[in-house]
This record gives C-alpha cells, sequence and structure tokens, in this order.
C-alpha cells in the first residue's frame, strides 16, 4: 500500500473544504436571527420612507398648483406661493455651482495630475480636504457669516453669502468625486498622448478631462443636489425672511425653498402645512430628477477602457 | 477558420520574402540614438545598468530578452517616457543625432514628438478614428494645410485606410484590437516623428494581426527607424535588422538583479553565430 504522503492529506484536507462544511446554506438558529433582523431592518426604513412620501403626497398634492409658483408668500395661505423660494433656490444654486464647480474641478486636477504626492502640503491637503467633507453643514454658515462680517457687509442675506455657504459646502465632495473620476481614466491614454508629443497640461485638457467628464458631472450633481435640499446654513445668515418680490442679483436679499418649508410649518394654521407639504412635493421631484440625471450620466458612460 | 492558416501563410511568406530581398545590412549602424553606459534606476534600485548600443538609421533594432530585464525600461529611457514614473533616473548619456537627450535645456515633448511610441495594449483615445489621429499634429502645432489628406496618408502608411475610410467619424474603440493597434501606429505617423519606439506591440493580438503588424513594421523601415522589443523570438528574427540580447544577472555582493546588455549585433548574427553562450542558450531554448 502506498504511504499517506502529506501531499495527499493536504489534498484530503482541501477535498473536504472545498465539499463538506456546506456553510453558505448554513440555517443555525443564530444566522436565522440575524437575517430576520436584517430584514426588519431594511423594511423599517423602507416603511418609514414610504409613510413619509405618502403622507407628504397626500397632504401636498391639493395645493401643488399653479399658485405654488406664481404667488407670494402671504399670511393668507390661499393665496400663499412659494415663488421667491423657487426663485431664490435657482439663484443660489446657479451661483453655487459658478462658484464651486470650477474650483473643485481645478484644485482636483491639480492634486490628481499635478501635485507632487511626496511634498508634505499635498498630503495635508489632501487629508483636509477629506476631513472638511464631514465638517457639519452650520459650520459653513458661520465662515460665510464671518467673513461676510470682516468685509463689512451688514446685510448677511444675500445670494452670494448663501452661495459662498453652500459652495464651501459642496467643495470637498467636488475635488474628492472629480478626483476619484481623472483616477478611472487610465494611465495608457495619458501616456499615448503625451507620446505624441502633447504636453501634461494639452493632454490634461484635451484626453483626462474629456474622458472623467461623465464622473465630474455625475459628483458635480450629486453635490449641488445636496447644497439644494440645505437649509441650515442660510438660516444662520438670515434667509428666514418673509420676501414680496424676486431675488434677482448677487446681492439681492432671498428665500430658498427649504427654509420656505421650513417656515410654514412652523406656522400654526393646517393650510400652511399643506402647502409645506406641496413644496415638500416639488423640491423632491427636483432633487429625484437631478440623482436621476446622475444615475443616467453614469450609467451610460460605464467606459469600455 | 480553414482560410486563417492560408492567410496567415501568404503573409508570412511575403514577409520573408520582403526580408530576404532587403539590402544587407551594414557592419556599423548610422546611429540615430547613441545610447552611452547608460544605467536606469528607480529610487534606489539599478534596474538596468551600463547599456551602451547604437540604434542605426532607417533600420530595425529588436530588444529581446527574459522578462524583467529592463527591455522597457531602457526602451523608455529613449524618449523620456520615463520621466513620468517618479523616482526613475537615467545616468549616462543617450545621443539624438548626437544631442544628449537629459541635457538640461531639453525639452522632453520635443523628443517624444520626434521619438513616437506605441504601447503593448492599443491604447486609441475615446474620440473618433479622425481625430485620434489629427490629435498628434493638431496639439504638437503641425502646419498641416490639408488635415484630411494628412489622415489618409497616416492610415494608408498604417495599412489601415482600406479598412476604415468609410468610418472615420466613428469611435476608435469600434475598431477590432488588431486595427486598434494599426490606428495607434498611424496616431504615432502622424506627427511624422524620426524614431518609432514599440514596447511588445503585438503582445495583445492573434498571430494574423501580429503579422499585418511585422508587414506594417518592414514597410515602415525605409521611412522610420524603428526599435521594438518582443518576446516572440521569431518576430526578432523575421522583422528585425539588428537584435540587442538582454538579461538579468544577479550582483554577488548585494544580491540584487539587475539588467544587463549581453551581445548587441546584425540580428542573422545573434540568430546563427551567437558570441555569448548566455545568447545562445537563449535562443536555442526559445528555438526550442
Ligand atoms: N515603474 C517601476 N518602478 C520600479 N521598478 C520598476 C518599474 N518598472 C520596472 N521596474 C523594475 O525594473 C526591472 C526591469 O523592468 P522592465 O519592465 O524594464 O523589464 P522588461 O524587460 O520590459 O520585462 P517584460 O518582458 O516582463 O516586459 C524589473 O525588475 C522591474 O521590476
Ligand atoms: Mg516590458
Amino acid at each position: 500500500m502506498a504511504l499517506y504522503t502529506p501531499q495527499a492529506a493536504a489534498a484530503d484536507a482541501r477535498r473536504t473544504v472545498l465539499t463538506t462544511s456546506g456553510r453558505s446554506r448554513e440555517r443555525t438558529p443564530r444566522s436565522l436571527v440575524f437575517v430576520v433582523l436584517l430584514w426588519f431592518s431594511l423594511l423599517v426604513a423602507f416603511a418609514t420612507l414610504v409613510a413619509l412620501l405618502v403622507h407628504t403626497l397626500v397632504d401636498g398634492l391639493p395645493r401643488l398648483d399653479g399658485r405654488l409658483f406664481s404667488e407670494y408668500p402671504s399670511s393668507r395661505p390661499e393665496e400663499a406661493g412659494a415663488r421667491p423660494a423657487v426663485l431664490g433656490s435657482l439663484w443660489v444654486i446657479g451661483t453655487t455651482a459658478v462658484l464651486a464647480v470650477p474650483l473643485g474641478v481645478a484644485a482636483a486636477v491639480h492634486l490628481e495630475e499635478f501635485a507632487d504626492r511626496d511634498k508634505w502640503w499635498n498630503r495635508l491637503i489632501e487629508v483636509n480636504i477629506s476631513n472638511l467633507s464631514a465638517v457639519p453643514a452650520i459650520i459653513y454658515g458661520m465662515l460665510a457669516l464671518g467673513s461676510l462680517a470682516l468685509l463689512g457687509v451688514t446685510q448677511k442675506n444675500i445670494v452670494v453669502g448663501g452661495a459662498v455657504a453652500l459652495g464651501m459646502l459642496i467643495l470637498p465632495v467636488i475635488i474628492i468625486s472629480t478626483r476619484e473620476a481623472l483616477r478611472a481614466v487610465p494611465r495608457e491614454l495619458r501616456d499615448g498622448s503625451l507620446a505624441v508629443g502633447a504636453s501634461d497640461l494639452q493632454t490634461t485638457w484635451r484626453i483626462t478631462l474629456p474622458a472623467a467628464l461623465p464622473g465630474i458631472a455625475t459628483g458635480t450633481i450629486l453635490a449641488l443636489s445636496r447644497a439644494l435640499g440645505e437649509a441650515a446654513p442660510l438660516l444662520l445668515l438670515g434667509g428666514l425672511v418673509f420676501l414680496s418680490f424676486d431675488p434677482n442679483g448677487l446681492l439681492s436679499q432671498f428665500t430658498t425653498m427649504p427654509i420656505q418649508i421650513f417656515s410654514w410649518t412652523s406656522q400654526p394654521q393646517a393650510e400652511f402645512h399643506t402647502l409645506a407639504a406641496a413644496a415638500s412635493i416639488l423640491l423632491m421631484g427636483i432633487l429625484l430628477l437631478m440623482n436621476g440625471t446622475a444615475i443616467y450620466i453614469r450609467n451610460r458612460s460605464q467606459k469600455r477602457w | 477558420m480553414t482560410t486563417e492558416p492560408t492567410v496567415h501563410d501568404a503573409i508570412e511568406m511575403e514577409l520573408v520574402q520582403k526580408h530576404a530581398s532587403r539590402p544587407e545590412v551594414p557592419e556599423t549602424p548610422t546611429p540615430v540614438i547613441q545610447v552611452e553606459d547608460v544605467s536606469v534606476f528607480y529610487d534606489d534600485y539599478q534596474a538596468v545598468r551600463d547599456v551602451t548600443l547604437d540604434i542605426g538609421h532607417n533600420e530595425i533594432t529588436a530588444l529581446i530578452g527574459p522578462s524583467g530585464c529592463g527591455k522597457s525600461t531602457i526602451l523608455r529611457s529613449l524618449n523620456r517616457m520615463n520621466d513620468l514614473i517618479r523616482g526613475a533616473r537615467v545616468t549616462g548619456a543617450i545621443r539624438y543625432w548626437g544631442q544628449d537627450m537629459y541635457e538640461p535645456g531639453v525639452d522632453p515633448i520635443e523628443v517624444r514628438r520626434r521619438i513616437g511610441m506605441v504601447f503593448q495594449k492599443p491604447n486609441p483615445f475615446p474620440k473618433s478614428i479622425y481625430d485620434n489621429i489629427a490629435y498628434g499634429p493638431r496639439v504638437t502645432g503641425m502646419k498641416v494645410d490639408d488635415m484630411d489628406a494628412h489622415v489618409e496618408r497616416a492610415l494608408t502608411r498604417a495599412a489601415l485606410w482600406d479598412e476604415v475610410k468609410d468610418k472615420l467619424k466613428q469611435s476608435a474603440y469600434g475598431l477590432s484590437g488588431g486595427q486598434q493597434q494599426r490606428l495607434c501606429i498611424a496616431r504615432t505617423i502622424a506627427v511624422e516623428p524620426d524614431v518609432i519606439l514599440m514596447d511588445e506591440p503585438c503582445a495583445s493580438l492573434d498571430p494574423i494581426a501580429t503579422l499585418r503588424i511585422e508587414e506594417l513594421m518592414a514597410e515602415l523601415r525605409d521611412l522610420y527607424t524603428i526599435v521594438i522589443v518582443t518576446h516572440n523570438m521569431q518576430q526578432a528574427a523575421r522583422v528585425a535588422d539588428r537584435t540587442a540580447f538582454f538579461t538579468a544577472a544577479i550582483d554577488p555582493q548585494t544580491g540584487e538583479r539587475h539588467g544587463e546588455l549581453v551581445e548587441f549585433d546584425k540580428t542573422t548574427t545573434i540568430f546563427e553565430r551567437p558570441a555569448d553562450p548566455r545568447t545562445e542558450g537563449y535562443i536555442s531554448g526559445r528555438f526550442g
């Protein structure tokens, strides 16, 4: 009889490991409890969300009409609308985008394509950007408030002020997502460009950035949608105001949709709560549209390389 | 399926004839690039040491040798693509028509425009076929009167024109691997370089696509100087005028592996009468 060699023993052991344990189909009481708990958590989260949505829809649909867009806030709920808030949100988010997107993309391009990663200051900047994305929104409001005060601006609730606060809030998000998009562009594309005699700048501008564009767009849209739903920093700047005119410039006073919703929910009359629900539906619709666009861009550009 | 070997054979036949009919390779090359005592370091690690060889004008030079012996490293140092690798450093001198290309004041971008590079994996840009070719001339600011004609010429030289002339505006990603690689060659040709470096350009291609690239190289030899890294011994024997055999040896003092040039000569000499037993061993090992 052949000797039972160590090799044979090892082979046997492997066979045992591969076939007999059947742990993938294990159903011990403990794991069952765990699975049930997981499902339960999911159910709770989902049910809460559905309940909220349905409740808001039922509440708000009756007032989701033209008046919401065309009327100014009023002390009489049947005449009130969110026109300045909708326009204010557009103004602030538009300005935020103009301020934060070029700056964020440029910062990301510098860090990813040009900065020397061995230098301590670049590493410091990297760590800080990650930290900044975890800073509570209200801090940015305080920062904007302080900066405006230092500049001697008395009326703090102005479009640029809000845009600066929100811009700082989403800048780290834009930088991080842009860097990820740039990192996903294969090295070979850059090499191919450099090998025909293009400069670093030309390569970045004509090859790397266009290739990363879908990723950058996705990240930017998600960041802007976060800014759109944000109320805290703007409240701090004094965004909780009763406006009966349209914002019409960078220095104009403004209010935004989340603030308008907040203001209506704190009114005693039930009709205002209906209005708040209607405005919430509108806001959710816009956010859904933005996130949908982001997902669409991401899926459509699943790259071939 | 059944036609494949015949196409393959036909191209190979043609290639062999072309090779046989070309003029005798001179004993010493007219150097376009002179590599003198070159060592390349990655941080403190000396990847290749003391390489000296001349790249002959309008010749095909093959760099062969086992994996990790520094063929790519040397190739990348010939057009300063090594500059892009952090920690990479070149010592010694590499002269292009007599001028040291690592001298301060030499612009690596200018070097790369004259000495183009084709990579192992085809890497077309995510652009149309036309824009892939026009990219180089545009970014380098070449004076091109008629870009359409220029694109056609580059694609024709790369033996791709007939296959793509009706879909110039389509994405380059729609092409097969072999076509993409010829597109990359065309893209390199379009900036009218002097030298073309190719790092295992056929490594990801099937045998027929490989032979087409080889055929193309044989045709381009009259217009350009070509340096090719290959693991395919037959390929070196088929296309190269001169062959450099590299190997990696362990330094007994430090225990580190360094690549070095063992032998550099006319391809026929390397394959028929190698001077160094290591060359002989490598070649016969591969030929079976
Ligand atoms: N970017 C790098 N950083 C550090 N070491 C490297 C780098 N590139 C290559 N090396 C090392 O340099 C040596 C030579 O590598 P190189 O890629 O030039 O070999 P090669 O002959 O092209 O091999 P192959 O045939 O596998 O492509 C190897 O030991 C490798 O590990
Ligand atoms: Mg290599």
